[in-house]
């Protein structure tokens, strides 16, 4: 790796004199932005886990032996185990469709994959308390068949769904749509059937684009604040998941705890970027390879 | 389909469906892009229509209302700028420069996409408030940076960063540096290089960064309520004004509050695409 890293940049070693800056502004520039990457984003993560950890271990752990905090984390993890998976579904036969055929109004449908992003979190919470709430559309059927989906489980896990929705879907359009169709179509043409197809052509080519969807989306699922607070009806125990929890708990002045159970959360998000990172690297490393190769390589 | 399939082999003939699955994939698309996302959002029309013009516009224009406005757009677009400028700055130097740790740094850029962002919110918090680690030394000069709105600006601001930093930096990596060498040949000095070569041609990508971090920053919630103290007129943001009448139960002023805000959403992401399609063309000349 290091290797392949210093011979790309001897090339641009030879020219440098004309193509970068006086040795005083490098780093003028370098101390402004890493100043500023250290401000707004190393504080905050290392006050996380210094606030958590001010009274001792002992007081850290216990955030963790209240009930209600593990039936915050379950939730989160129900949460994410429905939505991930269904957001995954979605993201192949989306991406499928959209990248591998050509038909009329894929732009707009495209764009319309991508819309929940551009949706406030608390309007997305809204929409299902207006079709699921008591006032709402189907709010007199539900309660008449005693089924409770707005302020419970089923709301939390819709609303999540719909932050999450694109995260998948559009990691997986750009990379299939840059693959083309070539290796699928030999693949019938030799007999091999759709799923068969899918399976052993589709399914490793867009292994890391899938991997990085999915924890990117995972992320979001469980970290997830505005639109799940919409539809909760924040009920202690049951309907609080890990951010809901730590909200209830700073806004009692219980601080320890709450960043207590933050810190499981970015943890999480510390977890997130490695393996995102990780991917990255291999992805990149794939890609090397495959431009060292021969075109005309027999095992392709 | 058949004649397809046997001319596949010719040379770069436009893909035709010889794969199986379209109506599959795309039926189940439609259907559940249609019942998470459509259908929903619907009713949100469907419940605008249920309030006569006068009563919509009392309820998108009282007050309290255009004060969250003012602070939400506002805030945004100051935050917004200031991920440009050290966007900019950041995507320069992990692409130009070598520094150790670089890879550390850049995974870094991606923490307010992975953090969750009420947790982003306790700890901006609990290091400017006036006991906090940074508060406590700007308090005694009175400089208060949370509880008020540059508490907004700033949980915005972190937020909005890794947008500007990543649709810059593959530009930035992309950028062929024949034509700063050229530029320099010709006698520019490197700030004329920098203002007439580079920076024309990641100026798409800066607007693109600008107006996702921007249309991040309107919506955001989690990371703003707790370092805005909330005040009505002062620090309090439109999504919060939504929560605020679902909280009193009125589901039709909170339901006209979203429209205005999804009807933004809307054109923001409109102008996002038209952006990124300039980009594309800028960025067509052969690599």
């Amino acid at each position: 790796m290091s290797g392949a890293v210093s011979s790309l940049g001897k090339p641009v070693r030879r020219a440098q004199a004309g193509t970068t800056e006086p040795a005083w502004v490098r780093w003028a520039l370098l101390t402004v932005a890493l100043g500023f990457m250290f401000l707004f984003l190393v504080l905050p993560l290392a006050a996380v886990f210094t606030e958590a950890l001010r009274k001792g271990f002992d007081a850290y752990f216990e955030a963790f032996k209240e009930p209600d905090a593990w039936s915050a984390i379950r939730l989160t993890l129900i949460t994410a185990a429905i939505a991930v998976p269904l957001n995954l579904v979605f993201g192949i036969a989306a991406a499928w469709a959209i990248a591998k055929y050509e038909f009329k109004g894929k732009a707009f449908l495209t764009t319309l994959v991508d819309l929940p992003f551009s949706v406030s979190p608390v309007v997305a919470g809204l929409i299902y308390v207006l079709i699921f709430g008591a006032q709402g559309w189907l709010g007199p059927w539900l309660q008449a068949h005693d089924i409770k989906i707005v302020f419970a489980v089923p709301g939390i896990v819709l609303a999540t769904v719909f932050v999450t929705f694109p995260f998948i879907a559009r990691e997986l359009i750009p990379l299939m749509q840059a693959q083309g169709t070539e290796e699928e179509q030999a693949a019938i043409v030799l007999g091999a059937t759709g799923w068969q197809t899918f399976w052993r052509v589709t399914l490793p080519n867009i292994k890391w684009g899938l991997i990085y969807g999915v924890i990117l989306c995972n992320a979001r699922a469980m970290g997830e604040f505005g639109a799940v607070s919409v539809v909760s009806g924040h009920i202690r125990g049951q309907t609080n998941t890990m951010p809901l929890h730590v909200e209830i708990l700073y806004n009692e002045y219980q601080s320890v705890a709450a960043f207590a159970v933050a810190s499981l959360l970015a943890l999480l998000a510390l977890v997130t970027l490695v393996i995102k990172s990780v991917v990255e690297w291999q992805h990149e490393r794939e890609l090397r390879a495959a431009a060292d190769t021969p075109p005309e390589n027999p095992n392709n | 389909m058949s004649v397809a399939v046997l001319s596949a082999g010719g040379p770069r003939r436009k893909p035709r469906r010889v794969l199986p699955g379209f109506n599959l994939t795309l039926g189940y698309t439609v259907l559940y892009l249609s019942l998470i996302v459509l259908i929903p959002l619907s009713a949100l029309l469907f419940k605008t229509f249920t309030l006569s013009w006068e009563q919509f516009w009392a309820a998108v224009t009282g007050p309290r209302v255009l004060a969250s406005y003012r602070l939400t757009f506002g805030a945004s677009f100051i935050a917004a700028l200031v991920n440009v400028v050290f966007g900019l700055l950041v995507a320069w130097v992990l692409v130009r420069y070598d520094f150790f740790g670089k890879k550390v740094v850049d995974a870094l850029v991606d923490l307010p996409f992975a953090l969750p962002t009420a947790v982003a919110g306790i700890s901006l918090t609990a290091l400017l408030a006036g006991n906090g680690w940074i508060g406590q030394y700007l308090e005694p000069h009175g400089i208060q940076l949370a509880f008020n709105p540059n508490g907004v600006v700033i949980a915005l601001i972190f937020i909005g960063l890794p947008f500007v930093v990543r649709t810059v930096q593959p530009v930035l990596e992309d950028a062929e540096k024949e034509l700063e060498e050229a530029a320099t040949c010709l006698g520019a000095t490197r700030w004329q290089t920098f203002t007439r070569v580079i920076f024309p041609s990641i100026a798409p990508a800066l607007l693109t960064g600008f107006a996702m971090a921007f249309a991040r920053a309107v919506g955001e919630y989690g990371s703003v309520i707790f370092i805005a103290g909330n005040m009505p007129m002062v620090s309090e943001i439109t999504p919060l004004i939504i929560i605020g009448k679902l909280e009193q139960y009125d589901y039709a002023g909170a339901t006209a509050v979203a429209v205005v805000m999804l009807v933004f959403s809307f054109i923001l992401l409109l102008i996002i695409n038209a952006l990124q399609a300039w980009q594309r063309k800028r960025g067509g000349a052969p690599v």
